[in-house]
């Protein structure tokens, strides 16, 4: 894969101008690499990591396990696509165990979320259950560490 | 008037000269806001699973003293360790020593093995405590030099031709603090040849030998004929980015950690439990945490390398460790004043090569221990401040 994946995948937190000078490519070369990944669908695009702890706007985050008949012909796809597709959720899979589709939502008060499941996911046919938790508080996000970071080192300016 | 206090110090301490990179860092500390290239120690933090694992020995209540040689459960770990990684066996019970650093290791084999007038081989530039360990120890420095056009690599010619009577030990340090210089196996076989005609022992401190970026890291250990007649020190300071927990150790025949361990008795008994709890961790599980780090070294050697030679100041690509050494040569300064001015008009710290002895005159060591980030805008200052001083030529 080229050296742009390389460093996306390091989670350096570098910009494009950055990526470019960490590889000694050019800036166009840098974007050539990105558009290259996109149009594999391995790149899918930018995102800011915000602290749940602070954000205002979409407070309330629920995961909420489903469980589904599948169908004949596409199993769990048909339904997971269909789920993924509302605006509400962030992320959906399909997982092992007691219950089939893993779902993270997000809304701006625990109404709005509730609403959302009773209305619009558990009302799908072919839908059995949901079981919803709310968030309460996050501690790491996105590798990112929400809690206590690392103090300046302290590291000396110069040593032998 | 009462006579000066420093009657009391003891005179081979009085000739001791003070590190240069002493003198450079309490000018840095005066500094804010100063990027600094001088730091010789990885800018990661150690591991997590490393620290948990400091973490819950000192939960357990493991806060005594462990065995003089180092906990057995640690010496176990160094010897699959060293076995795996260094293809050279050493039993636990007898012949490895746990240390406070290298550092301490270095100094207790200096201690056990020179008699005062012995003479040590060393290469120069090296790492600032070598030539003062000898001179503590009443032994005498053979230097040996390195120099750019090898890539501050070790030539055996070099070796031979710098040997005379009276040399007892050959110091080694592969990859290099300061230069980056690494030997090929080839080469290293020839000097063991040579150490072997000669009858010399030899201290092969191989603290960066994990931080090899070309090719796998030879211990001189593993080479025909070398085990019997080598001390090797190694730690988990730079590999793991665990400097501050300082554990280094010391694998040699039972005779000489048996010497060594005597020194040490009397003088550190034993290395901190807890770091030694968390080197254990380190050494049988912490090989990813290596290599992911180790990547990124790689990586942002080529980017100062390139950005250096790109600055007008040559550059030769260090075979391991994380400095690069370019020679300020073109800038017509001396590496003291472009440390000093680069400081003043940039910002920006590198440690003057003299400070490493002789041969490192001229050179200047940038760390790229250093977040890309800050590399990069030091590269760019570095840069400004040549063509500055092009300019004013």
């Amino acid at each position: 894969m080229n050296g742009v994946f390389k460093l996306l995948t390091e989670g350096e937190p570098l910009d494009e101008s950055q990526m470019a000078e960490v590889l000694g490519v050019s800036i166009d070369d840098v974007r050539a690499q990105l558009t290259e990944l996109k149009d594999a669908g391995i790149f899918l695009g930018w995102r800011p990591v915000l602290n749940p702890n602070v954000q205002e706007e979409n407070a309330v985050r629920a995961v909420i396990e489903v469980k589904i008949t599948p169908e004949r012909d596409g199993g769990f796809n048909r339904f997971a696509d269909r789920i993924s597709r509302f605006d509400e959720v962030d992320s959906c899979h399909l997982m092992s165990g007691g219950y089939d589709l893993l779902v993270f939502v997000h809304g701006s008060s625990l109404q709005k979320v509730a609403a959302f499941v009773s209305e619009r996911l558990s009302t799908i046919e072919g839908i059995l259950s949901t079981a919803t938790h709310f968030l309460l508080r996050s501690y790491k996000e996105q590798g990112y560490m929400l809690t206590q970071k690392d103090e300046d080192s302290g590291r000396l300016d110069v040593t032998p | 008037m009462e006579p000066e206090v420093k009657r009391f110090v003891a005179d081979h301490v009085v000739e001791l000269p003070k590190s240069g990179i002493r003198d450079f860092f309490e000018l840095v500390a005066k500094m804010d806001d100063v990027i600094s290239l001088g730091i010789g120690e990885p800018d990661f933090v150690t591991p997590w699973h490393i620290r948990e694992a400091a973490i819950y020995a000192l939960e357990k209540g493991k806060t005594y003293y462990t065995s003089n040689l180092g906990l057995i459960e640690l010496r176990r770990a160094i010897s699959s360790y060293v076995e795996k990684h260094m293809g050279v066996t050493y039993r636990p019970e007898d012949e490895i020593l746990v240390t406070v650093g290298v550092s301490e290791a270095l100094d207790l084999a200096l201690r056990a093995i020179i008699n005062p007038g012995d003479k040590v081989m060393y290469h120069q530039p090296c790492y600032v405590s070598y030539h003062p360990t000898v001179q503590l120890t009443h032994g005498i420095g053979v230097p040996i030099p390195t120099v750019a056009s090898d890539r501050f690599g070790l030539d055996p010619e070099k070796v031979k031709s710098a040997w005379e009577p009276g040399c007892k030990v050959l110091l080694l340090n592969l990859p290099c603090n300061p230069t980056g210089g690494v030997t090929e196996k080839k080469k290293l076989e020839e000097i063991a040849r040579f150490a072997v005609e000669k009858d010399l022992l030899v201290i092969s401190d191989e603290i960066y030998a994990e931080l090899t970026f070309e090719g796998v890291h030879t211990s001189m250990a593993a080479l025909p004929g070398m085990r019997d007649r080598t001390i090797f020190l190694h730690g988990c300071s730079k590999a793991f980015a665990m400097t501050g927990f300082r554990i280094g150790y010391a694998c040699a025949p039972a005779e000489l950690i048996e010497a060594m361990m005597k020194v040490h008795q009397y003088s550190m008994m034993c290395a901190p439990i807890l770091s030694q709890e968390a080197a254990c961790e380190a050494l049988l599980r912490g090989d990813e945490s290596v290599k992911m780090m180790r990547d990124k070294y790689a990586r942002r050697r080529e980017v100062i390398v390139r950005r250096l030679n790109a600055a007008g100041l040559e550059c030769h690509r260090p075979g391991g460790a994380f400095y690069a050494f370019p020679s300020v040569k073109s800038s017509g300064l001396s590496d003291d004043e472009f440390a000093m001015w680069l400081l003043k008009e940039e910002k920006v710290a590198v440690v003057p090569g003299s400070a490493f002895g002789l041969g490192g005159e001229g050179f200047v060591r940038c760390s790229f221990a250093t977040s890309y980030d800050s590399l990069i805008v030091a590269c760019d200052k570095i840069e400004m401040f040549m063509e500055r001083l092009s300019q004013k030529s």
